[in-house]
C-alpha cells in the first residue's frame, strides 16, 4: 500500500532500507523539513562542527565497516563545505552518499539566498550526482545512489534535494528495483585469463605481490594471504592497502613508494613479475615512471576498466573483484602448482632471501634518542599499544609516513587516512566516524599540528557525543612536510612553515570537558599513552616530539624507487 | 590529432557535462560537438570530435564509458565509419557572380535553400574535407558566412550494445525482466 508523506520521511524510509544507523550532518536553511522529520526518527544524526568534518566523519564511518557512509549539508555553504571530503573519498574510492539540500526548484538560478550550483560544483566531484526535480524520482534516486556507492570501485554519490521537494507530498511505496542500463560492471574476470596469470605467476624467479585499496574495498584480505602463501612471495601494501596483509606476516615487505621501505622499493625495482592487485600505480608509489619495475611484466586486476594500462602498460590485465578474481587464481595456482612450481623454486628461493637481505640492510626501524621524543618512537608505542588490533586515523604529511612505516595491522580497515587527496584535518573526524561504528574498538587519532589545528571544531562533537578516541598530536612545531621538502629542494628557506603557537592542551581539553597532557621528555611518554587509553572517555595528548626529524627512506619526486635516500643527506643548520 | 568519439546516452539532465566535463578537466578543446535523440526518446546518440592525445585516446573512452548515463562510447577514429556534416552557407551573389556560384553549388551537390537579390543560402552536406574545399571556393566570390553542424557519425560495424540488468532492493526483487527488454532501438 502507497503511503503519502513528505519527501523529507520518503527519504528517511529510503535510508533505512538501505541499512543507514547513523547521519553526520550540519543543519540549514532549507533541510530544516528533513531535520524535522529527524527529530523523532530512528536514524542517528551526529552534529558535527563543520560540514567539511561531516564527510570525513561519514568516510570514517565507511572506511572502518565496509558500509556507505551518509552525511548531511544544507545549500550554498554546506554544500560547498563538503566539496573536499567528496574529492577525497574520490580520490580513495570511498562509498559515501551526501544528502544536500537545494533552494525550491522555482529558485533555482536566481541567486537565491544560499544557492549555489551543487549539482555543477559536485559533479566532478562526486562518481555520480543528482538534482532531484520531481518527488516521484525521489525514492529511485535515493537508492540508485546507494548502489552506485557502494558497486563497482565505490565512491562518493551526491544527491541534491530542493526543499520543494522536502515539503512534497507523494504517495511512496518502497522500491522494489532499480535499473541503471549504463552501469555495466564486470566482476568476474576473464577464465583464460586467470589461468594464463597463475602459470605466469609460476613461472616467475622473482616475483612481486603489490596489492592496494582494492584489496581492502573487495573483502579479498583472505584471498591475499592464501596467494601469498601458495607463492611464498613477498608482498607490499601501499598506503591504501596497509593491513590487506597481517603486518606481523613474513611475507609482508611494508609499503612501497616515496617513503616506502628500503625492501620494498628494491623488490619493486627487481621483480620480473609484478602481482598488481586492486592498486592503480599512484605517482607516489612509481616515482620516475619510465624507471618503474623496468624488468618486470606486470599483472594487474581492477575494477575499473579505465586503470588497466592508464600509467603502466599491464602485460595480463585482468577486469574484475579481487576478491573473486583472486579466489580463481588461487584455485589456478594450486592446480598448475605440483607441474609449474619445481622449475622455479631455486631462482624463488633465491629471490626471497635477497628480499630478507635487503630487509636486514635498511630495517624501518624506530630511532629513540634519551633527550627527545622521535616521532619514531611515539609510532613504536602506539603500536605496542594497538598491537595490531586498534583504528589508527591520520592526517596527512610527517606523521602519517611514520605511522604507515611503523605501525602494523592484523586486519584491513583498521588504518584509515587520505591517501588519494592528502586533505590535512581527516584524521580528526574520520576518527569520529570509525569510533561511531565501534564504539568499544580503540581508536587513535594520530594528527600533526598543523592538520590538528584544521579540525579543532570537532573536540566539541566528540565530547557532546562522548566518543572515546585518544587524540594524539604529534607536534613538532612545524608543518614537518613542507618544512622536510623546503630543507631538501628550496635552499632551507622555510617560508610559512613554521607552527609557532600552540594551544596548551591541558587548557583546550579542559575546555570541551577532555583531558588533555602535553609530553616532552622520552621516559614519560609510554606512561602517558597507557594512561591515555585505559581512560573511559576522551584523551588529548600533545606529544613534543624532536622539531628536525625528517622521513626517511625518500625517493624524490620523479625520481627512481630505486634511488632512495634512505637518511638525513647533509647536517641541516637549524635556522 | 582529432578523435572522433560516437556515444549512446541516457538522455538526462547532466549528462552532457559529464561527458564534457571529462574532456574540459584536461584542457581538451572540443572540435565539433553533435547530439540528438535517438528513435528511444531516452536516450540520445552524440558525436564528439575532439584533439586528444594519441596515446590517451583508449583511456579518454574507457572514462566515459565509465560514466553512468553513457550506455556505450567507441572510438570510431579509425574505425569503418561515415562522418559527416551539414554546412548552411550565405554568400553575397551579385549579378554578375550568380551563375558561376550555382554552378560551384552544382559541382558540390549543394543545395540552394534560400535566394534574395543579395544572395544565396546553401545547404551542403558531406564528409569534412570536401565541405571545406567548397568553403574555399566560395570565399572566392567575396564575404560568406558559415555555420557548421559538427560532425555526426555512425558506425558501418553493428556492435552489439551490452546493458546492466535492474537490481533489486533491500525492499523487493528486480521482478520479471528479459533480456528483451535490453534491445534498444538506438
Amino acid at each position: 500500500m502507497a503511503t503519502l508523506m513528505n519527501g523529507a520521511r520518503i527519504l528517511l524510509d529510503c535510508l533505512v532500507h538501505e541499512g543507514v544507523e547513523a547521519i553526520f550532518g550540519y543543519p540549514g536553511g532549507v533541510t530544516l523539513p528533513l531535520y524535522d522529520a529527524l527529530y523523532e526518527h530512528e536514524v542517528r544524526h551526529i552534529l558535527v562542527r563543520h560540514e567539511q568534518n561531516a564527510a570525513f566523519a561519514a568516510q570514517g564511518y565507511a572506511r572502518a565497516t565496509g558500509k556507505v557512509g551518509v552525511c548531511c549539508a544544507t545549500s550554498g555553504p554546506g554544500a560547498t563545505n563538503l566539496v573536499t571530503g567528496l574529492v577525497d573519498a574520490l580520490l580513495d574510492s570511498i562509498p559515501i552518499v551526501a544528502i544536500t539540500g537545494q533552494v525550491p526548484n522555482k529558485l533555482i538560478g536566481s541567486d537565491a539566498f544560499q544557492e549555489a550550483d551543487t549539482f555543477g560544483i559536485t559533479r566532478s566531484c562526486t562518481k555520480h550526482n543528482y538534482l532531484v526535480k520531481d518527488i516521484n524520482d525521489l525514492p529511485q534516486i535515493v537508492h540508485e545512489a546507494f548502489y552506485i556507492a557502494a558497486s563497482g570501485r565505490p565512491g562518493p554519490v551526491l544527491v541534491d534535494i530542493p526543499k520543494d521537494i522536502f515539503l512534497g507530498q507523494a504517495h511512496y511505496q518502497p522500491l522494489k528495483a532499480i535499473h541503471l542500463p549504463g552501469y555495466k560492471l564486470v566482476l568476474d574476470g576473464h577464465v583464460g585469463q586467470i589461468r594464463r596469470a597463475a602459470q605466469m605467476m609460476w613461472e616467475a624467479e622473482r616475483p612481486m605481490v603489490y596489492a592496494g585499496g582494492g584489496i581492502i574495498h573487495s573483502g579479498a584480505h583472505e584471498e591475499l594471504r592464501e596467494l601469498v602463501e601458495i607463492l611464498d612471495a613477498p608482498c607490499v601494501n601501499t598506503l591504501m592497502g596497509l593491513g590487506a596483509l597481517p603486518g606481523k606476516h613474513p611475507n609482508f615487505i611494508s609499503m612501497p613508494g616515496m617513503h616506502g621501505s628500503y625492501a620494498a622499493n628494491m623488490g619493486m625495482y627487481n621483480t620480473d613479475l609484478l602481482i598488481a592487485l586492486g592498486v592503480r600505480f599512484d605517482d607516489r608509489v612509481t616515482g620516475r615512471l619510465k624507471d618503474f619495475a623496468p624488468y618486470a611484466r606486470v599483472i594487474h586486476v581492477d575494477i575499473d576498466p579505465a586503470e588497466i594500462g592508464k600509467n603502466r602498460v599491464a602485460d595480463l590485465p585482468i577486469v574484475g573483484d579481487c576478491k573473486r578474481v583472486m579466489k580463481k587464481v588461487n584455485k589456478a595456482l594450486r592446480e598448475l602448482e605440483p607441474e609449474l612450481a619445481p622449475k622455479s623454486a631455486d631462482a624463488r628461493s633465491a629471490w626471497r632471501q635477497q628480499i630478507a637481505d635487503w630487509k636486514a640492510e635498511h630495517p624501518l626501524e624506530p630511532v629513540f634518542s634519551d633527550t627527545e621524543i622521535k616521532p619514531q618512537h611515539l609510532m613504536a608505542e602506539i603500536n605496542r599499544l594497538s598491537d595490531g588490533k586498534a583504528i589508527v586515523t591520520s592526517d596527512v604529511g610527517q606523521h602519517q609516513m611514520w605511522a604507515a612505516q611503523l605501525i602494523r595491522y592484523d586486519a584491513p580497515r583498521l588504518w584509515i587516512n587520505s591517501g588519494g587527496l592528502g586533505s590535512m584535518g581527516f584524521g580528526l573526524p574520520s576518527a569520529m566516524g570509525a569510533q561511531l561504528a565501534f564504539p568499544d574498538k580503540l581508536v587513535f587519532a594520530v594528527l600533526g599540528d598543523g592538520g590538528f589545528q584544521m579540525s579543532l571544531p570537532e573536540l566539541a562533537t566528540i565530547a557532546a557525543e562522548r566518543l572515546p578516541i585518544k587524540i594524539v598530536v604529534m607536534n613538532n612545531g612545524y608543518l614537518g612536510m613542507v618544512r622536510q621538502w623546503q630543507e631538501l629542494f628550496f635552499n632551507n628557506r622555510l617560508s610559512a612553515s613554521t607552527m609557532s603557537s600552540f594551544p596548551e592542551v591541558e587548557h583546550l581539553g579542559a575546555a570541551y570537558g577532555i583531558p588533555g597532557r602535553t609530553v616532552k621528555k622520552p621516559e614519560h611518554l609510554r606512561g602517558v599513552l597507557e594512561a591515555a587509553v585505559a581512560e573511559p572517555g576522551p584523551y588529548l595528548l600533545n606529544i613534543e616530539v624532536s622539531p628536525f626529524e625528517n622521513v626517511y627512506p625518500m625517493v624524490p619526486a620523479g625520481g627512481a624507487i630505486n634511488e632512495m635516500v634512505l637518511s638525513q643527506p647533509n647536517p641541516v643548520p637549524v635556522p | 590529432m582529432l578523435q572522433v568519439i560516437s556515444l549512446l546516452v541516457e538522455n538526462k539532465p547532466g549528462a552532457l557535462m559529464r561527458i564534457t566535463g571529462l574532456l574540459s578537466a584536461r584542457g581538451y578543446n572540443i572540435e565539433s560537438l553533435t547530439v540528438a535523440r535517438t528513435l528511444d526518446p531516452v536516450l540520445s546518440r552524440m558525436t564528439i570530435v575532439v584533439d586528444v592525445d594519441p596515446s590517451l585516446r583508449k583511456l579518454v573512452i574507457k572514462q566515459m564509458n565509465r560514466l553512468i548515463n553513457v550506455l556505450q562510447a567507441s572510438d570510431l577514429t579509425d574505425a569503418p565509419s561515415i562522418c559527416h556534416e551539414l554546412v548552411l552557407i550565405r554568400v553575397r551573389a551579385p549579378r554578375e557572380n550568380r551563375t558561376a556560384i550555382l554552378k560551384e553549388a552544382e559541382i558540390f551537390h549543394a543545395r540552394v535553400v534560400d535566394s534574395s537579390v543579395e544572395g544565396f543560402v546553401l545547404e551542403v552536406t558531406g564528409a569534412t574535407e570536401k565541405l571545406e574545399e567548397f568553403i574555399a571556393v566560395l570565399q572566392g566570390y567575396g564575404e560568406i558566412e558559415v555555420t557548421r553542424s559538427g560532425v555526426a557519425a555512425v558506425s558501418l560495424e553493428a556492435k552489439k550494445l551490452k546493458l546492466a540488468p535492474p537490481i533489486p532492493t533491500a525492499a523487493g526483487e528486480a521482478g520479471n525482466y528479459t533480456e528483451k527488454d535490453e534491445v534498444v532501438n538506438a
